[in-house]
């Protein structure tokens, strides 16, 4: 058997018990609920964050410690990366291939710009005194939790980059677009995840 | 045509996110109560959330169960919310009744 009719036997085996539930992609699904699982991780950490802050009787008001208008720009540059990396699909849904791998590049490039910002950032509070465990403005917690969320979430990002400048390389060896149009729209689908929990964060952290 | 009514311009999306987001920053210096602002944050957050979701995520092509796995950590992630309140309030009554003394003998320190 070879690997061609053992792959359409799978199918055919499959096929006849598809239900109204089954996914278009598998891969998707299997993204869907990673992310999901990811969410609950943040949900927990902003949870967290919203009982300590709740309780804190010396809790800083974070908008004016912690300087919005740099954070303000991250929110709108990762916003963008969210529009490439959908243009990225769009280019290679029509077959071009190197536009493809332009937009996925713009998008790890914000992701890349993003990141670094958040390091100058970190440094600067650091800088003025706010550590994982000691915050000039008040609550000590406060600079955890800053510091435990922004960094999980930036990490993520970093994830991100990765993840995107390796479909780069995917999309480049497949010299068909339609070969790799499932797997760049699931890591599409990670990508605007992490922008939708920074819109989270960025209320809940910043503008809260 | 058919690619154009199923993906509605990623642009307009664009707009709307940094709209919302400018909308976001004119809220916090509002002369509002407190909960008004935290509400009117909350609603624009999610707003957000959704429009990255529904249109950059495809979410409102898909079927029913990418949705319904959507929607679960915010259910979760919202119940949880309610399970640190009582925590929470027994730390808060826990500080509050440490730091009555001091207050009644300021002298102390």
């Amino acid at each position: 058997m070879t690997a061609a009719t053992v792959h359409s036997a799978v199918h055919s085996a499959v096929e006849p018990a598809e239900t109204p539930l089954t996914p278009q992609s598998w891969g998707k699904l299997g993204m869907w609920i990673f992310l999901a699982g990811d969410a609950v991780g943040f949900g927990t950490l902003l949870a967290g964050y919203g009982a300590m802050r709740a309780t804190s009787g010396d809790w800083p008001n974070p908008y004016q410690v912690l300087g919005i208008n740099l954070t303000a720009l991250m929110t709108f540059l990762l916003i963008c990366s969210s529009v490439t990396m959908v243009k990225a699909l769009e280019w290679l849904g029509r077959g071009d291939r190197t536009r493809a791998i332009q937009f996925l590049f713009f998008t790890a490039l914000g992701g890349t710009i993003f990141v670094s910002l958040q390091a100058y950032e970190w440094s600067h509070l650091i800088h003025r005194g706010l550590h994982i465990n000691q915050n000039p403005w008040g609550a000590t917690l406060f600079g955890t939790s800053f510091f435990l969320v922004t960094g999980f979430h930036g990490l993520h990002v970093t994830g991100g980059v990765i993840y995107l400048l390796s479909m780069i390389r995917y999309v480049a060896n497949r010299p068909q677009a339609a070969a790799s149009y499932n797997a760049v729209e699931i890591s599409g689908l990670y990508w605007h995840f992490v922008d939708l929990v920074w819109i989270m964060v960025f209320t809940f952290m910043y503008l809260l | 045509m058919a690619e154009a009514h199923k993906h509605p311009s990623y642009m307009a999306i664009f707009w709307y996110l940094a709209i919302l987001t400018v909308i976001e920053l004119i809220v916090i210096y509002l002369p509002l109560a407190k909960f008004t602002i935290g509400v009117l944050l909350c609603a624009l957050a999610l707003g957000k959330a959704a429009l990255v979701a529904m249109y950059f995520m495809h979410l409102r092509f898909e079927t029913r169960t990418l949705g319904w796995i959507a929607i679960t950590p915010l259910v979760i992630a919202t119940l949880l919310v309610f399970v640190l309140l009582p925590d929470g309030f027994a730390v808060l009554k826990t500080t509050e009744d440490s730091r009555k003394p001091a207050a009644a003998a300021p002298a102390k320190h």
